[in-house]
C-alpha cells in the first residue's frame, strides 16, 4: 500500500496527465515523423515509380507485378532465407552450448565469458574486412588450419557455393550475445528443480531435457524471432566482402533493395520489396508463436498431456 | 536449511568422493579449445598488421612477424584522414547519447511512474515498433530527409535521436523505473515536488546504472552503424570509421598489412571500452533477452 493512496483520489489527476503526455511529447512526434509515417508513406510509394528528382507518377500494382518477373527478387529471398534458415538455428544451438558449459560452476568463468563475447561488440564493417582476410583463399587463416589435415580449402568468398556457407560461419564469431543471455537464463533457474530431478533419479542427460529445456525455451524462442528479423537486415558483409557475389549467391534482401533504392533510385519499386519484406517477416514470426505453443514452457503453466 | 537449497546439484558429488569429474574436465577442453578457436582472428589480424607488405603473402602464415613493422599503424592512419573520421564518429556518439537518453527516460518515466490515460495503448505501440525491420522505414526517411535537403549532414543521423527514435531505449528506462521505490517518490510529491523536479532529483541520480547501460549501447550502436550514414554521409570530410574503413577496403584493397592495421585501429577503442565497461556492456544484453 503506498502513501500516495491514502492521499490521492482515485480519479486521474489532470496536472499529472498533462505532464506525462509532455514527457512522451518527443517519442509520440518522433513515433509520427520517423516511424508510423513513413511505414504508411512507403506503402503509398510503393504504388508509384519514383526517382526522387522527378514527380512520382502512380504505378499501381505495377512494383508487385515487376517484382514477380524480377530474378534478383527470388534469388535475395532465397539467400536470405537460407541464411536465417541455417545460421539462426546454428547460432542458438553454438550460444546455448557454451552457456551450458558456462553454467557448470566452472572457474575462470567470467574470462571465459569475455574471450567469447568481445567479437559480438566489434564493429561490423572491420569483423567483414577481417574476415576477407581470413577467409582467403590462398593465405587465409581458415584454410591453413584445413591445411593441418590435409584439406585443401575452397576459395570461400570466390566461389558461389562456398561464399553464403562463408558468411554464415563468420556469423558464428557472434554468438557471445546470445550465450549471455541463455548463461543469464540458465543461472534463473532455481537449484531445487535440479534437486527434485536428482531425487526422482535423473541424471544429466534427463535433467537437461526435463528441467533445463523447458526452462531456457522462452529465451529460445526470442532469440529465434530477434535472428530472424536480424538476419533480414544483413547488409554490411556481403556488401564490403562479396558485394552480393559471386553469381548472386550472397545478395541478400537488403543488399538488392539498397541497389534499387540508392543505385538505380528507383524508390516506387524499393518500397514494394520493403513491403512484402515487412509482411513476409510478419508471417514467419506469427507462424513461429504459432508452433511454439508446442514446445515452449512458461513457468507456472500446467500442461495436459 | 537455505544453504543446503541453494548448493547446485553438482557438488553433491565432488563431497562424496574426491573422485574427478570428467564432465568438468571435458568442458575445460571443450572451453579452452574454444577461446583458442575464437582468438586466433584476431592474433591472425593483429599479426598481419605488423608485417611487411612482403610477409603478409607467406604459406604457412607466420604468427609471429620478424621484423615487426610498426610503421603499418602511421602509414594506414595517415593515407586517410582517420583523425577526422573518429572525431566525427565521437561527435555523433555524443549527440546520440544526449538526444536518446533525455528523450527515452523522459518517455519511459511517463511510462512507469505516471497516472495518465493512453498510458497502456501507448506502450503497446512501443513494443510494437520494437519489431519493425529497419528497411520499412528507409526509404521514405531518406527522401524525408532529401526533400528538408538533410542529406550530406549530420542532422538526419541526430535528429531523430531526440525524438526517441529508439523504442528499445524506452522500453529499458521504463523496466528500470518500475523497480524503483514508490515511496520516495510519493514523499517528493507530498512534499510539492513537480513532476519535472521529481524526474531530475528523484529518478535520475537513483538510476545512473541504467543510463551507463543505455549510453554504452548508444557509444557500441554509433561505431557499428553503417548503412545508415553510408546514405547520408556523403562527403567524405564527413565519415565516420565505419565508412572510412570501408573506403580504405576500396582502396587499398591489396595491401592486406595496411588495411589490418586500419582494423585494428577502427576496433581498437571498442575493445578498451568493453574491458572498462564490460559490467554495463553485459547487463545491457542480458536485459535484451530477459523481456521475452
Amino acid at each position: 500500500m503506498h502513501i500516495s493512496s491514502l492521499f490521492k483520489p482515485k480519479r486521474l489527476s489532470f496536472w499529472e496527465s498533462l505532464n506525462a503526455w509532455i514527457f512522451v511529447s518527443p517519442w509520440i512526434l518522433g513515433f509520427i515523423l520517423f516511424t508510423g509515417g513513413p511505414i504508411l508513406a512507403s506503402l503509398v510509394i510503393s504504388f508509384t515509380n519514383w526517382d526522387i528528382v522527378n514527380p512520382p507518377q502512380w504505378a499501381g500494382l505495377g512494383n508487385y507485378e515487376t517484382m514477380l518477373g524480377d530474378p534478383l527478387f527470388f534469388q535475395s529471398l532465397k539467400v536470405t532465407t537460407l541464411y536465417a534458415l541455417v545460421a539462426v538455428p546454428l547460432q542458438i544451438v553454438v550460444g546455448l552450448f557454451i552457456a551450458l558449459l558456462l553454467n557448470t560452476k566452472i572457474r575462470l568463468i567470467g574470462l571465459y565469458r569475455t574471450l567469447f563475447y568481445l567479437p559480438a561488440v566489434l564493429p561490423i564493417v572491420s569483423v567483414a574486412v577481417m574476415w576477407r582476410w581470413i577467409l582467403s583463399r590462398d593465405w587465409g587463416l581458415i584454410n591453413w588450419f584445413l591445411s593441418l589435415f590435409g584439406v585443401y580449402g575452397p576459395g570461400w568468398l570466390s566461389e558461389p557455393e562456398w561464399a553464403l556457407p562463408a558468411l554464415i560461419l563468420m556469423s558464428l564469431w557472434g554468438v557471445g550475445a546470445g550465450m549471455l543471455i541463455y548463461l543469464a537464463g540458465l543461472q534463473g533457474i532455481p537449484t531445487d528443480f535440479y534437486e527434485a530431478a536428482k531425487v526422482d533419479g535423473a541424471g544429466r542427460w534427463a535433467s537437461f531435457r526435463y528441467v533445463t529445456l523447458p526452462m531456457i525455451s522462452p529465451v529460445i524462442l526470442f532469440q529465434l524471432v530477434v535472428g530472424l528479423i536480424a538476419a533480414f537486415q544483413v547488409f554490411a558483409q556481403p556488401f564490403i566482402m562479396t558485394q552480393g557475389g559471386p553469381q548472386n549467391s550472397t545478395l541478400f534482401y537488403l543488399l538488392h533493395l539498397f541497389r534499387n533504392a540508392f543505385e538505380f533510385f528507383r524508390m516506387g519499386y524499393a518500397s514494394a520489396l520493403s513491403w512484402v519484406l515487412f509482411m513476409y517477416i510478419a508471417i514467419l514470426t506469427l507462424l513461429i508463436f504459432r508452433f511454439s505453443a508446442a514446445w515452449v514452457f512458461y513457468e507456472g503453466e500446467i500442461r495436459n498431456e | 536449511m537455505v544453504a543446503i537449497a541453494q548448493r547446485p546439484a553438482f557438488d553433491k558429488r565432488r563431497t562424496k568422493a574426491r573422485e574427478i569429474d570428467w564432465v568438468k574436465v571435458l568442458a575445460h577442453i571443450i572451453l579452452i579449445s574454444g577461446s583458442i578457436v575464437f582468438l586466433m582472428p584476431f592474433v591472425y589480424v593483429v599479426s598481419t598488421s605488423l608485417k611487411t607488405a612482403g610477409d603478409v603473402y607467406t604459406f604457412p602464415p607466420e604468427f609471429i612477424p620478424d621484423p615487426v613493422q610498426w610503421a603499418n599503424y602511421p602509414d594506414a592512419l595517415t593515407a586517410m584522414p582517420f583523425d577526422v573520421f573518429f572525431f566525427n564518429t565521437i561527435f555523433l556518439a555524443l549527440g546520440r547519447i544526449i538526444g536518446l537518453t533525455l528523450s527515452c527516460s523522459l518517455a519511459g518515466f511517463a511510462f512507469a511512474k505516471l497516472r495518465w490515460k493512453g498510458r497502456n495503448t501507448l506502450f503497446f505501440i512501443v513494443l510494437l515498433t520494437l519489431m519493425i525491420p529497419v528497411e520499412v522505414t528507409l526509404i521514405p526517411r531518406y527522401i524525408l530527409f532529401s526533400k528538408l535537403g538533410w542529406v550530406g549532414s549530420f542532422a538526419p543521423l541526430l535528429v531523430p535521436g531526440f525524438f526517441a527514435e529508439n523504442a528499445f531505449f524506452v522500453f529499458l528506462f521504463r523496466q528500470f523505473f518500475m523497480t524503483m521505490g514508490q515511496d520516495l517518490i510519493d514523499a517528493a510529491r507530498i512534499d510539492g515536488c513537480s513532476f519535472v523536479g521529481l524526474f531530475r532529483r528523484i529518478i535520475v541520480p537513483n538510476a545512473k546504472p541504467v543510463f551507463a547501460v543505455v549510453a554504452i549501447y548508444i557509444i557500441q550502436n554509433n561505431w557499428n552503424s553503417f548503412l545508415l550514414p553510408m546514405i547520408y554521409l556523403t562527403d567524405r570530410s564527413k565519415y565516420t570509421l565505419a565508412l572510412g574503413l570501408r573506403l580504405f577496403n576500396e582502396q587499398y584493397y591489396s595491401q592486406t598489412h595496411l588495411l589490418m592495421a586500419a582494423s585494428v585501429f577502427v576496433i581498437l577503442p571498442i575493445v578498451i571500452l568493453f574491458f572498462f565497461m564490460q559490467r554495463y556492456f553485459i547487463q545491457g544484453v542480458v536485459f535484451t533477452g530477459s523481456k521475452g
